[in-house]
């Protein structure tokens, strides 16, 4: 049962989910804010690969690029126009704000495209696969495992190199204090939704190449995987959504093998059950951020 | 003591039923079959709505699960009232136990609740101790839970297939009735001495704790109570609709309920009521443009999602311009004689 095209699939599919609990937390380390709008940014990727592969004779690179920017210029309108003006009101204000936005964009995908799916048409070698010792490997799980050391390499270039990176971090660890020492709130509020807009386009290219088609309420299951990932990792921490995203993939696959036939259906269950056991149990998640504040009571 | 003193400190809830039976009684004379139909699910709404408000708006903790006990409530007094020649026929795979089953319609949505409640009461215990963002996943993961086993559980909901041949018992008075009495259960709820204690730990759980609240156990029986008439009003709509799938109880019928509660004012019982009438008036105005747009054939791909994205965007500057919403935290009261006003005004809470 655990072969080379086990380790492989459940590789990069722990890829796949620790880029998507990254965005997510980037955003709930600085805010607090869980962001249910998140899913529908995958949606936004999605329809745009359609749009360009449907309408025009874009070249792929540059559909993946428009579509990755996509999701950000969405994330980061969201952040202006609907979570802005809410910030200073209450959490419960802006929780039920991003379950709004996430109802406009999934009806208005809706309303300016179709309920139906689209079919989008992927580049060949989204379906070829490669021999590696003498298992067929899928070209489309070895890209997903590159594009997540990349993209964690990057981010973490990002995060510690640059005055707009320690910012970030600085803020998700005592924002009030940040914002003392002369730092805007706006920007660095600002540049966690574009980072987090930047995670789900990425992530939207791998998980539409999945199903070849999109449709309005295709944010739904990478959302909750992202919940469910970002707390086994601990919500604040960057390094623990990404070990959420792994700790993720790798039950999912096991509890697909291990569980009777009759209770595969009830995974998803079964998932969720365990995050309400951590956040009773060890509501810092797995990995303990260094400041990690109380969040229960 | 005469009767008006009597009956001064409920006169919110008098007031609210006083409007809820104005509705009906015209409802009833102007005799439109499709306003009738409207109003029922209204009220019915009505109730599920005040549901929410009694866990949501006295503990001020935001609750993603209701809809899931509506659910299971709905599900249950399902099983009970249907003859067991109408169960095998909407799903075969029934367990023999559950097919002999057969209760009269009023029985049957008191177990509806019966269940929701107990399911709230084991379930939610260990998880009354969690606020904002914590809760929320939870109560959010909770309807997920509740969604996947309704989905999957083949033998006794019929999986993701319809669920028909339920009989209609829900009339508009029945829905009057049950609407009625929950506003007045809501509203002594708040009132009582749970209620008190609750919106104490809402306004500053610090200061509650050291006059002795035990918070958790006070939001705990506001959760069952909440999934109690959750699961009741899921009843109801059963018999008023009469077939159903696993996705009736969602996403998108909890943003529905919850735009309902927090545009009216979630700290309210008058708030509920009005969002609830608000909200249903809007949707059903929405919903006609929306038809209408169809039937013109103005849009070629269809025109969907107009009713949800209007409402959405209501709501977003709702919590941006007025975040207590419609009512704040006022209920609707008789007017008063100066100096009666500020002793029975309850504080405004913290938001």
């Amino acid at each position: 049962m655990i072969n080379l095209e086990f380790i492989t699939n459940t590789l990069s599919l722990g890829s796949l989910y620790a880029m998507l609990a990254l965005g997510l937390v980037i955003v709930y380390g600085i805010l607090r804010l869980v962001n249910f709008a998140y899913g529908e940014l995958i949606m936004v990727g999605g329809y745009t690969m359609y749009l360009l592969t449907f309408y025009t004779s874009t070249p792929w690179l540059a559909v993946v690029v428009l579509a990755v920017l996509a999701a950000m210029v969405t994330s980061l309108l969201t952040e202006l126009v609907a979570f802005r003006p809410v910030r200073e009101k209450s959490l419960t204000a802006m929780l039920i704000t991003s379950f709004a936005v996430s109802t406009i964009l999934q009806n208005g995908a809706l309303l300016i495209i179709s309920p139906r799916a689209r079919a989008v048409t992927l580049p060949q070698i989204f379906q070829t696969s490669v021999m590696i010792a003498g298992t067929s490997v899928p070209w489309r799980n070895i890209l997903t495992i590159v594009t997540c050391i990349v993209t964690l390499i990057l981010l973490t270039l990002l995060l510690r190199r640059t005055v707009l990176g320690i910012a970030l971090r600085a803020a998700a660890d005592n924002f009030t204090m940040t914002r003392m020492l002369g730092v805007p709130a706006n920007t660095v509020i600002s540049t966690a939704f574009a980072i987090s807009g930047i995670m789900a386009g990425i992530v939207s290219i791998f998980w539409i190449a999945r199903s070849a088609s999109v449709t309005p309420t295709i944010g739904l299951p990478p959302l909750l995987v992202a919940f469910v990932a970002t707390v086994i990792g601990g919500m604040r921490s960057l390094t623990g959504a990404v070990v959420g995203g792994f700790v993720y993939a790798i039950l999912i696959s096991l509890l697909g093998v291990v569980l009777p036939p009759g209770l595969v259906e009830f995974r998803e269950a079964f998932m969720f059950a365990f995050v309400i056991i951590i956040l009773l149990f060890r509501p810092e998640g797995l990995i303990r951020s260094k400041t990690s504040v109380e969040r229960v009571g | 003591m005469n009767l008006a003193a009597r009956v001064k400190p409920l006169d919110t809830p008098l007031t609210l039923v006083v409007g809820v039976l104005v509705l009906a009684v015209l409802t009833q004379l102007l005799g439109i079959s499709l306003l009738t139909r409207i109003v029922t699910v209204m009220f019915v709404s009505l109730m599920v709505v005040l549901g929410l408000q009694l866990y949501m708006g006295n503990s001020g903790i935001l609750n993603f699960a209701h809809i899931g006990f509506m659910g299971i409530g709905a599900y249950t007094a399902v099983l009970f009232s249907m003859t067991s020649e109408a169960k095998v026929l909407t799903n075969a795979d029934l367990y023999p136990f559950l097919v002999q089953l057969h209760l009269p319609f009023l029985p049957s949505l008191l177990i509806g609740g019966l269940v929701a409640a107990l399911v709230a009461a084991v379930i939610s215990y260990p998880l009354m101790r969690l606020s904002d963002a914590a809760a929320v996943i939870t109560t959010f993961a909770l309807l997920v839970i509740i969604h996947v086993v309704l989905l999957h559980w083949d033998r006794v909901t019929n999986g993701p297939r319809t669920l028909f041949g339920i009989d209609n018992y829900t009339s508009l008075w029945t829905s009057v009735v049950f609407a009625v009495i929950t506003i007045f259960a809501v509203y002594l709820f708040k009132e009582s001495r749970i209620g008190l204690r609750l919106r104490a730990t809402r306004d500053d759980h610090y200061a509650a704790a050291s006059i002795g609240i035990n918070m958790v156990v006070m939001r705990w029986l506001a959760f069952i109570a909440s999934a109690f008439v959750a699961g009741v009003g899921g009843g109801l709509w059963a018999h008023f609709i009469t077939s159903f799938t696993p996705y009736s109880f969602y996403l998108a019928e909890t943003f529905v309920v919850l735009a309902m509660l927090v545009i009216g004012g979630p700290y309210s019982v008058s708030g509920a009521v009005v969002g609830t009438l608000v909200v249903t008036a809007a949707r059903e105005v929405l919903r006609g443009i929306e038809n209408q747009v169809n039937i013109m054939q103005l849009v070629p791909q269809g025109f969907f999602g107009f009713t949800e994205v209007v409402l959405a965007i209501v709501l977003i500057l709702i919590l941006v311009y007025r975040p207590t919403g419609i009512m704040g935290s006022r209920e609707l009261r008789w007017p008063r004689r100066r100096g009666q006003a500020e002793l029975a005004g309850p504080a405004e809470p913290e938001t």
